[in-house]
């Protein structure tokens, strides 16, 4: 069947030495999580959208009526409930792989095959409930009068720049979860001051000229507020900032670019070091 | 219970008949087997000089606070050497046996063999896909229907999607669960479940398949199917590493044994003289216990007392085990306290579930054995060959006085072990010399 190089490295690895074994178990495993979730209750897929609607309907009242915060921003409704998606698939891959590994032990334990599959199948299911979730947005995005525009083309760049920055996250947390069982707390504090660190419930450069001298650092240090500013201004409206004038020159953008990469690049690193021993440490 | 009946024709319990006729033809295999490995073949499996370590930390450090409070301390953990330095090959078409008691290290080597832990050092060479089963099942999912789990599982098992697509019928067909491929896997019984994984793992067509006593589970006519099965494979030239420490397995199937103690390999060899050697291992305390231990549960009014109790081969050694078949002594030596007037001497042999396979007395077999004063010795043989099957058994010794032997002087049971190892299976607790004829007309 598969004819073996008689010399190579044989113990258990990040990627294993088939690669396209390697996709087709990382598919099936995600399709396998994405329909337990769907077909398991009676409401299905309607309880994907639940939370991020439930969590976007909180926010909308709250900072539109009493706070008056999205006044005199157009389409705010839209950018509000757009980056909620986006920031929900970013933590259901981020969180959902720091346990992941502990959570299929059994498998570890007893199966020869690639450790990567297991947090990239996770940040996969996550992408496929984005996909999901984002037909949502879509809806209510041409229903509240978004003119579709070919800048949205532009999301599909911004989208995987988010996902990378994920499954690079997922990694590094997945791989050092087996040794430090706290990551699992610091990764739930991190990711609130994240959540207040970007532009989800505000829109950036857009309702405070006090905070003026903080949103370029923010946008700058921050490649979750970049992506998502860039969103707003090519998926929402043109009117609002590019990620360029909100970092306050394009050559800025250098840096949130390399920070995805470079986390990118550090969770395959460590994840690679790690994927050997991992059976034996759980 | 139904759809045991549905769907396992073998294990109706009307079709004994069936298994019995499948527990023969598998008896005949040991006489047909053949060394199939050719020598010019490259060696299916080859390791070389593999080391395995397990750090034991004494107390694990799991966060990042401890670690910062104590840096500098360093973990304190204990070595366990896993595996040692064992070197083997297993040749193309070979049916090998690693044996060795728990903790001997087998399963690590299994899971070395398997990709599943990384060595220490030393070279792992597997030629051709391998197929561990290691566990039946793993990654079931219960939630999901039999088809799903199949796919899955076959996926995880090396099958690409279209090859596992392909099996996909022969795969349902080999469990004989056709009626039963919509039902989610949490309404299935524990036997179909087993059967399905059994199933799935077989048809994934590996050169190389690592068997760690899956077939402890199951009941008896599905590990008949399933090692008819591993013949099958072997037969058509697959090689098959199986762990166990069932020596009569071992003896039954494999061309090559080795044992394994402490993570070093003791001997590699035939598989009767790894049973032997086995037994040896790991039964040596069995050969006689002299004097009495605490707790000892002990009867009668000490006249007279057996103060030790052993088995011999008909050269006079001290033995501890034996193969079936063989000739021994069951002996004790008594010192009488008081003179006794023909005592009955007597011994029973009880196997490892307490039932009383054999037991005899002087007064049955040998008659008066006459008058013994006090401090006077006397040593006891009872010669008897040995028709019981593989097993562990106890001797319970007894001097008792004349009459119907309820009056006892000293009765010690299961004072001493006995191993017999061999295989006949009889689907009895004993194989008696037999022929057979069959007369026409």
């Amino acid at each position: 069947m598969s004819v073996a190089a008689p010399h190579r490295h044989y113990g258990p690895s990040a990627f294993g030495d088939d690669l396209r074994r390697f996709w087709s178990l990382t598919i099936t495993l995600s399709m396998t999580e994405f329909k337990l979730r769907y077909f398991g209750s009676v409401l299905g897929y309607a309880w994907s959208l639940v939370r991020p609607l439930l969590f976007f309907g909180v926010l909308y009242v709250f900072f539109t009526k009493a706070l008056k915060l999205g006044q005199g921003v157009p389409h705010y409704p839209v950018y509000l409930l757009g980056s909620i998606v986006l920031w929900t698939f970013f933590v259901e891959a981020t969180s959902g792989c720091v346990q992941c590994l502990l959570a299929r032990e059994g498998l570890l334990r007893k199966m020869r095959f690639p450790r990567l599959v297991i947090p990239l199948s996770v940040a996969l299911t996550a992408l496929f409930n984005l996909g999901m979730n984002f037909i949502a947005v879509l809806v209510f995005a041409l229903a509240t009068g978004v003119e579709p525009r070919w800048s949205w083309l532009q999301l599909v760049p911004l989208i995987a720049l988010l996902a990378t920055l994920a499954v690079g996250v997922g990694m590094l947390l997945s791989a050092l979860y087996v040794r430090f069982r706290d990551i699992q707390p610091i990764w739930d504090v991190a990711q609130q001051i994240l959540f207040y660190g970007s532009p989800i419930i505000y829109v950036a450069a857009t309702y405070d000229d006090a905070k003026q001298g903080l949103e370029p650092v923010a946008v700058t240090l921050n490649p979750i507020a970049t992506l998502l500013t860039q969103i707003g201004h090519a998926f929402v409206d043109g009117s609002y900032p590019t990620a360029a004038t909100a970092a306050g020159s394009g050559a800025r953008l250098l840096i949130p670019l390399a920070f995805i990469l470079g986390t990118f690049a550090l969770g395959l690193w460590v994840f690679n070091r790690e994927a050997p021993r991992i059976a034996e440490r759980l | 219970m139904r759809t045991w009946k549905l769907a396992w024709p073998v294990a109706q319990p009307g079709a004994v008949a069936s298994v019995q006729a499948a527990v023969t033809s598998t008896t005949s295999q040991p006489q047909a087997r053949a060394r199939t490995s050719r020598p010019s073949a490259p060696p299916a499996v080859a390791v070389q000089r593999v080391d395995k370590a397990f750090k034991l930390p004494h107390q694990q450090y799991h966060t990042l606070k401890e670690r910062a409070l104590h840096p500098f301390r360093k973990d304190a953990y204990d070595v366990l050497q896993a595996v040692d330095d064992v070197t083997f090959e297993v040749a193309e078409g070979e049916f090998f046996g690693i044996v060795g008691r728990n903790g001997s290290g087998k399963s690590t080597l299994l899971k070395c063999l398997a990709g599943i832990y990384d060595v220490d050092a030393g070279d792992l060479h597997v030629n051709g896909r391998l197929s561990p089963f290691i566990e039946l099942g793993v990654g079931f999912n219960m939630d999901l229907t039999a088809r799903d789990n199949v796919m899955i599982n076959a996926i995880m098992l090396g099958l690409t999607r279209q090859q596992a697509r392909e099996r996909f019928d022969d795969i349902i067909a080999f469990a004989g669960l056709e009626e039963f491929l919509d039902l989610k896997l949490k309404n299935y019984s524990s036997g179909m479940t087993v059967r399905l994984a059994f199933s799935v793992a077989i048809q994934v067509d590996a050169e190389v398949l690592l068997i760690d006593e899956v077939l402890a589970v199951g009941d008896a006519a599905f590990q008949q199917k399933c090692f008819s099965e591993f013949h099958r494979l072997k037969d058509e030239g697959r090689t098959i590493i199986f762990v166990t420490h069932d020596m009569a397995a071992v003896e039954r199937f494999c061309d090559r044994a080795m044992l394994l103690e402490k993570g070093k390999m003791v001997e590699l060899g035939e598989p009767s003289s790894i049973a032997r050697r086995y037994n040896e291992l790991n039964f040596r305390r069995a050969i006689p216990r002299h004097g009495s231990e605490a707790g000892e549960e002990r009867f009668g009014d000490r006249a007279a007392e057996i103060v030790a109790t052993w088995f011999e081969d008909p050269e006079g050694q001290q033995i501890g085990e034996m193969g079936h078949g063989g000739v021994c002594d069951v002996c004790f030596e008594a010192v009488f306290h008081e003179a006794v007037e023909n005592p009955v001497f007597g011994f029973a042999l009880r196997n490892v579930t307490g039932t009383a396979v054999f037991g005899s007395t002087t007064d049955l077999e040998h008659g008066p054995t006459g008058a013994f004063a006090a401090g006077e010795r006397a040593v006891v043989r009872m010669r008897l060959t040995n028709w019981l099957i593989a097993g562990t058994y106890t001797v319970t010794p007894s001097i008792a006085r004349p009459g119907l032997g309820a009056d006892a002087i000293d009765l010690r049971p299961d004072v001493a072990e006995l191993i017999v190892y061999g295989w006949f299976p009889t689907g009895g607790i004993t194989n008696l010399p037999h022929q057979f004829e069959v007369e026409r007309g």
